[in-house]
């Protein structure tokens, strides 16, 4: 195996794409690194990007947010901006691993990860971020992070491609978003069941706007268009976000293993889809 | 194949060491430089017994590539205490019995005090999720939650 | 040794809470652990391990890894010894050297995945990895099964085809996995259930629960030219560790010295031997010093977890709480041998109760998993978990409070124990009544919270123990033990000693010496060092004692009779006995080497008199109805210490038991898949508590004194993790309204529970 930690983007995407056997990108290396112990990945090269300007850093645009691929836990769950916009996508990231993992572990890593359970990807799919993939060719394109992932462990992205960043745009007025994950402990699990909803209240204090995606109830993280117009026009009472609670359940697709049972999935899919809607809502008022 | 060349600073001195490019950080620090204080419980930062400081930011040497440690500069629990004297955080250890078979300590000290310099007054809960990622099966977390939590209070001269 | 002592209840430095002497090099990163040696030209030694839950190893093909460059040295079954016609290797070590023997190197078979079926040593774990995958294995996979019940079922594959259950009137014929049967009856148990207005009866089952040490298994062996070997490695008994590997390697003794490093954890994981035999043949073919460390995923697929069991258990009580029967049916798995701790635990569950009429059935049965190792309190936390339950069910059914029902059957001085032996003087009421009357029993609890209450009982042990007491001309004290230091003990020993030499604490220091150093000394276990290196501490100062006194006899020529030790002075004993300035124990030192030479004290022991412990645990926690997620609240572990001789370590023990068994109680098991194959081999999926699960955890040191010990001492370690279990399964039953009779209540149990669900 070779290490490379290259300057520039060109030489990173460059370096990918001559590789004639496999090759990843070094970001936080939390799940990497694992890997690579385990001998579950053998590559001939690895591209740590930490060292390229820009990576690490978190940059205002069109009123909301560009966060770069190196930009560690640690670091945005102390940037008070995105907080404040998106407190739902900061909980999720906060929530992956310890203080330790913090210090390393990447959004955009958990992204390219492309674990069904990540708990940053829903919240980032119901914020409607989009990440920016940069080539071997020079280009670059945006694509909504939902389309990242095609499967536990696979990318749509090409040979040589990195996510560089991710943006999170603007919240609109009246809105904020929540992310909740079943785990049995208190910290240090991967997420039996991940659900984030993010609304915007009209002026009325109705639902004028929602998402919902599940995470770990299906191969990769899950948009509940049913669940999301069950809220939509109402005031998230009791009827409403029991709604919710049964489109959620209902499009989970989860499996049995170590971590938990289909039914149990199912079920508690639809008591976070309802917990974290009251949240967001509750949010949502707090910044009317 | 050919090993890596990696110059960096550890505990503010100057170190090199040669390294195959699959080496962590612990391997290295363990195995290159011979500071065995930072333990191998998992190698998978699934337990912190391996935790020291990278750039001033907590996090577990096992789950970093020793070639990325160049340039950079790391704490390890070797450079906590002063010369001849402990850090508080060690005397408090020390005085509440907040070890027993001692594997997990230092991983604990260096990520508690990673704590105190961000959060000088943390409560007992912020102190239990900060280290929720160093594992101790001998205490049941008891005494090493006070001894940080009296520390804390100690430092800030209460 | 005949001991002779009367119990001491007054004390200057023992209750004391100084730091301990082996403290400032732990939390400065300087105390060297199992895989902190490195010598010069060092090997790395790796292990093959069976991919298969069970299958035929046909034939092994190790030439391509002894081809590649750096390799030094590769074993297999054939490097191994053969075994006498008797099935036993040489030697007379208590433990089946024998199945050691087959579970540190797999011979015809493999019996479970991770089991060790070849090594190599090399210049770098790189190479090392590499070599492994050279090595050829042709397998003839098998048939398996993990699960208790469905390896005592007729037509279950064989783990052993020949194996005939012991302990059967008359033998069966056929071979089966049930390796002994036992049955333990005392009373009439027929009489016993028509006396009972009330009769509960239910099933449990509890996954195996690994110790979950932090320091993996480690350890560097450097075998010479002349046989002579030298083995560094993280132990609780590094002398049983030397008799494990002569015996299995065919060595003398003498020719094997084993030293202890600092151990990163035990709890009984690490009282046999995994690595060590392997790094010995592998330093022995090498000619080079062989270290060898497990990772994680070695540890859970390859070490020692305990059983996983069945339990089947019926009590019947009075309309007034008295218990007047129970039977009960205890099946527990030891892995693929013999050998799982089931009759310990069927009398430890019963141990706490005055009941006259009980059978108990215990069944060893072997399945394709690791061979179980102990595991804290070996056998007693899952059968406690059903008695304790059971106990709850009655008080529920009686209208009794569950600390008043157990009160009212609670075990005192006098009673027989389920065992056999006459209880003496021991603290189950007092601890019981604390419990009780603790103020954080005040507390109401709210919504989905409940309270659970529990008792826990360990009998103890004291077994063969060799100590040293060296007096410095200084004045300085040495004591050198032969018992590995887990969880405090120099420090212990340390105050005792100081108290019985009455000298200051930091005047005396331990250290834990290797196996040519002392006499025999059994493995740290059992809860058996505080008591028994205790009373060889206690014993072999006052050898010191006496000497000092002989030589200040001798100085003054007077008769030793006519001189008296007394506050840390030998001085006349009377008028009569002449007019001397008393002799300070230093200045008895200062002039040792005039006066006769060096000064030491010595004991060799087969220590008795280990007193039970008892405690009583109280939880209270609460569960998300709609996720079945439970959160502790506060624990409370009240328990028997005899007398604490440095307090800090005795809490320290109850809380850590305490958290094991919340883990346990909770979301702690061993996962296998249909393959046998376990799915959760790490620390992210085999999940022990981390601190932000628990609360802060109470606890009550209560002193009834052990009559078996000069000072009083009960060992502390074992009883903590007995009654967790069932405290929270008590708790989780009552918050819930159903009870819980599986192990772990994690959440989708739970919530099963709550919806009625299978």
């Amino acid at each position: 195996m070779r290490y490379e930690a290259p300057r520039t983007l060109a030489d990173a995407t460059g370096m990918l794409a001559s590789c004639p056997g496999a090759a990843r990108v070094l970001a936080g290396g939390t799940d990497l690194l694992v890997a690579l112990r385990s001998g579950l990945v053998e590559p001939e090269l690895v591209v740590d990007i930490k060292r390229i300007p820009g990576m690490e850093d978190i940059v205002a645009e069109d009123g909301g947010w560009r966060v770069g691929a190196a930009v560690p836990g640690a670091v945005l769950s102390r940037h008070d901006g995105v907080r404040r916009q998106w407190p739902g996508v900061v909980e999720a990231v906060e929530l992956i691993g310890s203080t330790q993992i913090q210090g390393r572990a990447t959004m955009v890593g958990n992204l390219c990860n492309a674990s069904p359970a990540a708990d940053s990807v829903p919240a980032m799919m119901a914020a409607g971020a989009l990440a920016r993939v940069a080539g071997p060719d020079g280009r670059e394109r945006d694509v909504p992070v939902g389309d990242v992932a095609t499967g536990p462990g696979i990318t749509s992205l090409a040979t040589g491609e990195v996510v560089t960043s991710v943006f999170l745009p603007e919240a609109p007025a009246r809105s904020a978003d929540a992310y909740l994950r079943l785990i049995p402990r208190t910290e240090m699990d991967i997420a039996v069941v991940g659900a984030a909803v993010s609304l915007t209240l009209d002026e009325g204090g109705r639902c004028a706007a929602a998402k919902v995606v599940l995470g770990a109830v299906g191969p990769r993280a899950l948009v509940v268009e049913d669940g999301a117009a069950a809220i939509v026009g109402t005031s998230l009472d009791d009827e409403a976000v029991a709604a919710l609670e049964a489109a959620a359940s209902a499009a989970a697709q989860p499996i049995d293993d170590k971590r938990g049972t289909v039914s149990y999935r199912r079920k508690v899919a639809g008591v976070l889809a309802r917990r974290a809607a009251r949240i967001a809502a509750t949010r949502a008022g707090e910044r009317s | 194949m050919s090993l890596q060349h990696v110059t960096t600073t550890v505990n503010g001195d100057a170190a090199e060491f040669l390294c195959d490019a699959t080496e962590t950080l612990l391997d290295a620090l363990r195995d290159r430089l011979g500071l065995t204080g930072s333990k191998e419980g998992c190698a998978s930062g699934d337990c912190g017994a391996c935790s020291v400081m990278l750039e001033g930011r907590l996090v577990c040497a096992c789950l970093v590539l020793a070639a990325e440690a160049d340039g950079r500069e790391v704490e390890t629990i070797e450079g906590m205490a002063g010369t001849g004297e402990l850090h508080p955080l060690q005397t408090k250890f020390l005085e509440l019995g907040a070890l027993q078979c001692g594997v997990c300590t230092p991983g604990f000290l260096v990520a508690a005090k990673a704590l105190l310099e961000e959060h000088p007054d943390p409560d007992e809960t912020e102190v239990r999720y900060w280290l929720a990622g160093n594992l101790c099966r001998c205490t049941g977390y008891d005494k090493i939650i006070r001894a940080v939590l009296e520390t804390a209070a100690d430092l800030r001269g209460q | 040794m005949e001991l002779e002592f009367t119990t001491r209840t007054t004390f200057d430095k023992v209750g004391t809470r100084p730091p301990r002497p082996d403290g400032t090099d732990k939390v400065t990163g300087r105390a060297l652990y199992g895989a902190d040696l490195a010598g010069a030209g060092m090997l790395v030694g790796k292990v093959l391990r069976s991919p298969h839950a069970h299958a035929r190893i046909l034939a092994i093909d190790t030439s391509r890894a002894s081809a590649l460059p750096g390799v030094k040295a590769v074993v297999t079954r054939d490097d191994f010894p053969g075994i006498g016609p008797d099935g036993k290797v040489k030697g007379e070590v208590e433990e089946n050297v024998w199945d050691v023997a087959r579970n540190v190197m797999a011979r015809d078979k493999a019996l479970y995945e991770g089991h060790a079926v070849a090594a190599v040593a090399a210049t770098s774990t790189a190479v090392a990895r590499q070599a492994l995958k050279l090595i050829d294995v042709t397998w003839q996979v098998l048939p398996h099964v993990t699960d208790v019940d469905e390896a005592m079922k007729p037509g279950a594959p064989l783990v052993h085809e020949d194996m005939i259950t012991a302990g059967m009137d008359p033998a069966p014929e056929e071979p089966s996995n049930i390796a002994e049967y036992t049955r333990i009856e005392m009373g009439d148990i027929e009489a016993g259930f028509a006396a009972a207005d009330v009769i509960v009866e239910q099933t449990f089952r509890t996954e195996a629960a690994h110790q979950g040490y932090i320091e993996p298994h480690a350890c560097v062996a450097s075998t010479s030219e002349d046989g002579v070997a030298e083995l560094w490695c993280c132990t609780q008994g590094h002398f049983s560790v030397r008799d494990m590997c002569a015996n299995i390697l065919g060595m003398d003794l003498a020719n094997l010295r084993v030293t202890s490093s600092e151990i990163g954890g035990g709890f009984g994981g690490k009282t046999t031997v995994f690595l060590e035999p392997v790094a010995l043949l592998l330093s022995r073919k090498s000619g080079r010093p062989v270290k060898m460390t497990m990772s994680r995923d070695e540890v859970f697929r390859a070490s020692g977890p305990t059983s996983s069991t069945s339990i089947t258990a019926r009590i019947g009580a009075t309309r007034d709480g008295r218990i007047t029967a129970c039977d009960a049916s205890f099946r527990y798995q030891g892995g693929a041998f013999p050998g799982s701790p089931v009759s310990y635990g069927a009398v430890c569950g019963m141990a706490p109760y005055d009941c006259p009429n009980v059978v108990l059935d215990c069944y060893d049965v072997v399945v394709n998993r690791p061979k179980a190792a102990a595991y804290r309190a070996p056998g007693a936390p899952m059968a406690s978990f059903a008695i304790e339950s059971l106990l709850d069910e009655i008080a529920g059914k009686l209208d009794i409070d569950p600390v008043e029902l157990r009160l009212r059957n609670a075990v005192k001085e006098g009673s027989s124990s389920v065992y056999g032996p006459t209880f003496g003087a021991i603290g189950f009421v007092e601890c019981l009544e604390a419990a009780r009357d603790h103020p954080s029993l005040e507390a109401a609890p709210g919504a989905n919270r409940a309270r659970g209450i529990a008792a826990g009982f360990w009998p103890n042990y004291g077994g063969q123990t060799s100590v040293t007491v060296n007096v410095n001309n200084d004045g300085t004290v040495l004591v050198s033990l032969g018992t590995p230091d887990i969880g405090g003990s120099r420090a212990s020993m340390c105050l005792m000693a100081a108290e019985e030499l009455q000298i200051p604490y930091e005047r005396v220091k331990a250290i834990i010496a290797d196996t040519s150093a002392l006499g025999h000394n059994d493995t740290t276990g059992g809860s058996r060092v505080t008591h028994s290196a205790g009373l060889a501490t206690i014993e072999a100062s006052r050898r010191v004692i006496d000497t000092m006194k002989q030589r200040a006899a001798a100085l003054w020529d007077i008769d030793v009779e006519a001189v008296v030790w007394d506050q840390g002075c030998v001085r006349p004993s009377g008028a009569n006995a002449g007019d001397h300035e008393p002799l300070t124990f230093e200045a008895i030192a200062a002039m040792a080497p005039s006066t006769g030479g060096p000064i030491a004290g010595h004991a060799e022991i087969n220590a008795e008199g280990a007193g039970a412990s008892f405690a009583v645990h109280v939880c209270d926690l609460e569960v998300d109805p709609e996720t079945g997620r439970v959160t502790v609240l506060n624990y409370l572990a009240v328990q028997d210490a005899g007398k604490a001789i440095h307090p800090d370590y005795v809490e320290g023990q109850y809380q850590g038991g305490v958290a094991q068994g919340i883990g346990w109680a909770l979301n702690e098991e061993y996962i296998y898949g249909s393959d046998g194959v376990l799915q959760n081999p790490g620390f992210l999926d085999y999940r022990i508590p981390v601190a932000s699960d628990l609360p802060m955890i109470d606890t009550v040191i209560v002193e009834v004194p052990n009559p078996g010990h000069p000072y009083g001492v009960r060992g502390v370690g074992e009883t903590p993790i007995v009654p967790p279990l069932a405290a929270v399964a008590n708790a989780v039953s009552r918050a819930i309204d159903r009870r819980m009779t599986e192990t772990p209540m994690s959440p989708p149990r739970i919530l099963a529970a709550i919806d009625g669900s299978p």
